[in-house]
């Protein structure tokens, strides 16, 4: 065991620049929550929204708790558990199905335990990079694979985005999809299989687009290509976004003087939308502090997966770095017009239990392949 | 811990990781291009639309211009006028519903109609729901007062004050003032750069239409911020947001002064009383000034200017239209009419111009006069007649004779001389420009035909000629003052609303029509001569008093079967245009009159009892007034 001695010797070093970044993130995301729901203050239909900011800071602390003990535990743990976790994982989703949910704006995604109620879809995401992981990790080969090999990983995500899917919740389902091809995108493919994969993403879509999508989401869609055609309604939200962020210009409005946050024309801006809130009270400059902050947040976690010294933890980093990474950009493309509008969260700054705590075991996965390089 | 055991090889990953930097970089660096555009370069532009979303803007009513007569009486001012409004969302169907009903005094049909409609807005939701649906328009005073005293009972209804346009005298003079229209989508279309919303409503046809810009003033506005939230600092941000243009005080329109004698248009009315169809213009010869103006059958300009609400509107205009009266139409300028034998003074001045006309020489009338095929009738048998009695007894052989040795385009001529053929300028309503035929009309309109007939029946203004009502009244104004054509005038001042005149319009001449005072005698002495003379053809309805001198006319029309009417009414269409022009006092004249009973049949029977009650009721208007101004000189020097 003289490996474990080595480990011993130097111990399991607390990885400082992961630390400092998600301190960072998590502080400014919580200064802008305060803002951005600060326009519900007095405003008794949401009443309930107007405090939220402290039920947040109790998901962080509680994310930070799990996330602490996940750091503590050696992720290599985690590959034997991780079937048992995503099969938990999906009960939880198909209990959706069972209780019916609870139902907000049509969506069933929540499930509700007494007071407490939580998207079994959200903390899906971690365990399908766990499982896809543990996949890669079992899959030693080296010579290039073929499509036929990476049927296991897209079927391991492909189960929970149907169930997603049907909810129905286009943005999450997307998630699953993305950090699947990011996890696979590390390992050796033929490049007649990367043509042909590519061939059936694009068919696969155009068939998502004329059988799989709701109504509404293609309305979505198509009023992104246009939005000031339906400016009325489906549009709406992301031309109020985009107004937002222009309004904020170089400098900003400042801290709790936006006036689309502060009036109430930016839709959720505590869920969806808290990035154009940021950029209208911290302008452009505001804006490239935070995109150099996920930016830098994306690229440490392919800088853990490239230290780690196992396939398991090299996969689950860059599973557990996609999701935050994907969350980030698509929250902000979304958010300034350069996406259509999905309900994606920005990690650490969307107010929501499920997505603080989603984010928290991500990071404290990725703190614990860290530690043990 | 040998579950921990390493057994797979990284080295695989080790060089695509590379390419998940790139694509996060390419990620975050089109993210930042686009906050670039969006933020630095497009910034302004998305201030602005942040700044339109938070400011809003109450716009303040401003007050149309009053309309009054000559003499200052209103005749077009602006009357409180009250809606009642509903917010669906807000109105309970079960309490609130019933209540307003009852209160609102709405007939059982209205009620559930109304319900309907706003049971169905309410069904719907929407936006729709939240806005102000209008229930019913110019409800009256009492029910306004029911309303407010059970506000605090009816949630979600709105009282909502729309000042309507009123017309005191109503139908008279109805179509010189004009009237107000609903705004549509084509005006608003066509006006840009007038500021008129959906709603509004603006001068129809008339001094309304015509003087819009004036009537109509600026409205203002007032800036605010609009309170999403309950927020104390909201009202900081109004400081910081709204600036110095916060507001701007409405410009009331300006008053104009017509004119008009309300009076003696009241008195045209009476006088035509009895007729179904025509119109009455009466001119001051000295300035060209139109003091009456009556066209009937008339328009109630109240109902149309939509005080009762848009449905009375409708179906006014439903009625007016499917009238063979034609109710809007403008008989004094808009319509174009053969002017028969009041035409021929000015077919007599073109005679003794020309030399063709002694009018010492007889001209033997047997009750016409055979020119190539056709025979050409007379009203009578005149027996020798010279122009002095021509024009008394309204010989047309006479005028025939003159027709088979002169030239049509000389007739016309002195036609366009004194106006005819031409739109006379009074810039209110559309204008018939009637018709002075010539050789080169006729060569065009029958393909080169040309017949001495139709001379013959110009010179007894028959034929293709054709006059409006107007343009006669200046001709004879132009007679009567010498020849001085003028250019009519019904807009006499623009005041501010305090009475301060902004400008004022003096009488402008159009044209100074040369004629030799001579002859000009024969023909004023020939058309006293048509009332005093025991032959005249106004003789008979003379009424003792009245000094007046002119010319009777009956106007052929045109044979034309009117498909789709009634027998009598074709008879009625087929009958002859009665007419009478003339200027009164005969001597050193003040104002010229011309009535035209549509269809009336005779003129001396028809349009002289009209002519003479008008001229009687002006000499006592003008009797009285001078009384008065005597009593007031009276007083005040005292």
């Amino acid at each position: 065991m003289a490996r474990e001695k080595v480990s011993f010797r130097s111990g399991p070093q607390v990885d400082m620049t992961l630390l400092l970044v998600v301190v960072l993130i998590t502080s400014i995301g919580l200064v802008n929550l305060y803002s951005a729901t600060s326009a519900y203050v007095g405003a008794s239909r949401h009443a309930a929204l107007a405090d939220v900011y402290v039920t947040q800071i109790y998901w962080i602390v509680i994310g930070f708790l799990v996330a602490m003990l996940l750091a503590a535990i050696d992720y290599r743990h985690l590959e034997r558990v991780a079937p048992v976790l995503y099969v938990g994982g999906l009960l939880s989703l198909a209990l959706l199905f069972v209780v019916g949910g609870e139902g907000i704006r049509g969506a069933n995604r929540w499930l509700k335990l007494g007071s407490f109620s939580f998207q079994p879809s959200d903390t899906m995401k971690p365990l399908v990079a766990l499982m896809i992981a543990r996949h890669i990790q079992n899959d030693s080969r080296t010579d290039a694979r073929g499509l036929l090999d990476l049927v296991v990983p897209f079927v391991i995500s492909g189960i929970p985005m149907v169930a997603v899917m049907l909810q129905p919740d286009l943005g999450t389902s997307l998630i699953y999809l993305f950090t699947t091809i990011s996890m696979v995108g590390i390992l050796r493919i033929r490049g007649t299989s990367v043509l042909l994969g590519l061939a059936l993403t694009f068919g696969g879509g155009w068939a998502m687009w004329l059988f799989g999508l709701k109504e509404y989401q293609r309305a979505r869609i198509t009023s992104f290509m246009n939005p000031r055609a339906d400016a009325d309604d489906t549009g709406w939200h992301a031309l109020q976004s985009q107004t937002a962020i222009g309004n904020g210009g170089l400098t900003g409005e400042g801290f709790m003087q936006g006036t689309q946050n502060q009036f109430g024309f930016l839709p959720d801006q505590h869920s969806d939308f808290p990035f154009s809130v940021f950029a209208e009270e911290f302008g452009f400059v505001g804006c490239m502090v935070l995109l150099a902050l996920y930016c830098f947040l994306s690229i440490w976690c392919i800088h853990i997966a490239s230290q780690a010294k196992d396939r398991f933890g090299a996969a689950l980093a860059i599973g557990c770095g996609s999701i935050i990474f994907w969350h980030a950009a698509c929250n902000m493309g979304m958010s300034m017009g350069l996406l259509p509008v999905v309900g994606i969260t920005l990690p650490l700054f969307s107010y929501g239990g499920s997505s603080v705590l989603t984010m928290m075991v991500c990071l404290g996965i990725m703190m614990s392949i860290s530690m043990r390089r | 811990m040998a579950i921990l055991v390493q057994r797979s090889d990284v080295g695989e990953f080790r060089r695509r990781y590379r390419w998940l930097v790139l694509v996060v970089l390419v990620a975050f660096f089109a993210c930042a291009v686009r906050l670039f555009v969006l933020q630095v370069l497009q910034g302004d532009l998305h201030d602005a639309e942040a700044r339109k979303n938070i400011i809003g803007e109450t716009r303040l009513a401003t007050t149309r211009g009053v309309i009054r007569d000559a003499f200052g009486r209103v005749l077009a001012a602006n009357r409180p006028s009250y809606n009642v409004h509903v917010v669906p969302q807000l109105v309970d169907m079960k309490t609130t519903w019933p209540r307003l009903v009852e209160l609102m005094e709405l007939t059982d049909a209205d009620a559930s109609a109304l319900r309907e409609k706003v049971s169905a807005i309410i069904e719907r939701g929407g936006a729709r729901a939240e806005q102000q649906t209008l229930l019913q328009m110019d409800v009256s005073r009492d029910v306004v007062a029911a309303i407010e005293t059970y506000r605090s009972e009816l949630p979600g209804v709105r009282v909502v004050p729309a000042p309507v346009r009123s017309y005191p005298y109503g139908t008279l003079g109805a179509h010189m003032i004009g009237y107000m229209r609903e705004v549509d989508a084509e005006t608003l279309a066509e006006h840009p750069e007038v500021d008129y919303r959906a709603g509004d409503r603006f001068g129809a046809v008339g001094v309304e239409r015509r003087w819009e810009s004036y009537l109509r003033g600026q409205r203002g506005f007032r800036r605010f911020i609009r309170k999403k939230t309950k927020r104390e600092r909201i009202e900081d941000l109004e400081e910081r947001y709204l600036g110095e243009d916060r507001q701007q005080d409405p410009a009331p329109g300006r008053d104009i002064s017509l004119t008009l004698d309300i009076d003696l248009v009241r008195s045209a009315e009476k006088a035509m009383r009895g007729h179904l169809a025509g119109a009455v213009v009466v001119i001051d010869i000295r300035t060209g000034r139109v003091l009456a103006a009556l066209s009937k059958p008339s328009f109630d300009p109240n109902i149309v200017s939509g005080g009762g609400g848009t449905a009375a509107v409708r179906e006014a205009f439903t009625r007016y239209y499917s009238d063979p009266l034609k109710p809007t139409l403008d008989r004094t300028i808009s319509a174009a009419y053969p002017p028969g034998s009041t035409y021929k003074p000015f077919s007599a001045l073109s005679g003794l111009e020309s030399g063709l006309i002694d009018p010492y020489q007889e001209v033997d009338c047997r009750g016409g006069l055979e020119y190539g095929k056709r025979y050409f009738r007379c009203t009578g048998v005149h027996k020798h007649v010279n122009l002095h009695e021509a024009i008394v007894q309204s010989c047309n052989t006479y005028f025939y004779d003159l027709g088979t040795r002169t030239n049509i385009d000389d007739l016309a001529q002195v036609g366009g001389r004194f106006g005819f053929g031409a739109k006379t300028g009074i810039g209110v309503n559309p204008e018939a420009r009637g018709r002075m035929p010539t050789r080169a009309w006729y060569t065009r309109r029958y393909r080169g035909a040309f017949r001495g007939g139709f001379t013959l029946l110009a010179a007894i203004g028959q034929g293709a000629t054709t006059v409006n009502v107007l343009q006669l009244a200046l001709a004879y104004s132009a007679l009567a003052n010498g020849g001085t054509l003028y250019r009519p005038q019904i807009v006499r001042s623009i005041e501010t609303s305090d009475g301060t005149v902004v400008q004022d319009f003096p009488p402008r001449v159009r044209r100074l029509v040369e004629i030799d005072p001579q002859r000009l005698g024969i023909l004023t002495r020939g058309l006293a001569g048509v009332v005093t003379d025991r032959t005249g053809t106004a003789h008979a309805e003379w009424i003792e008093g009245v000094d007046l001198a002119g010319k009777t006319g009956t106007a052929q029309v045109s044979q034309v079967v009117h498909k789709g009417l009634e027998q009598t009414d074709i008879q009625y269409f087929n009958r002859d245009h009665a007419w009478f022009s003339g200027y009164a006092p005969s001597i050193s004249p003040e104002i010229a009159v011309v009535v035209l009973v549509e269809h009336g049949g005779g003129g001396g029977k028809n349009a002289v009892p009209v002519a003479m009650q008008v001229v009687r009721d002006w000499q006592k208007l003008k009797a009285e007034r001078l009384q008065k101004r005597a009593e007031r000189i009276q007083k005040e020097t005292d």
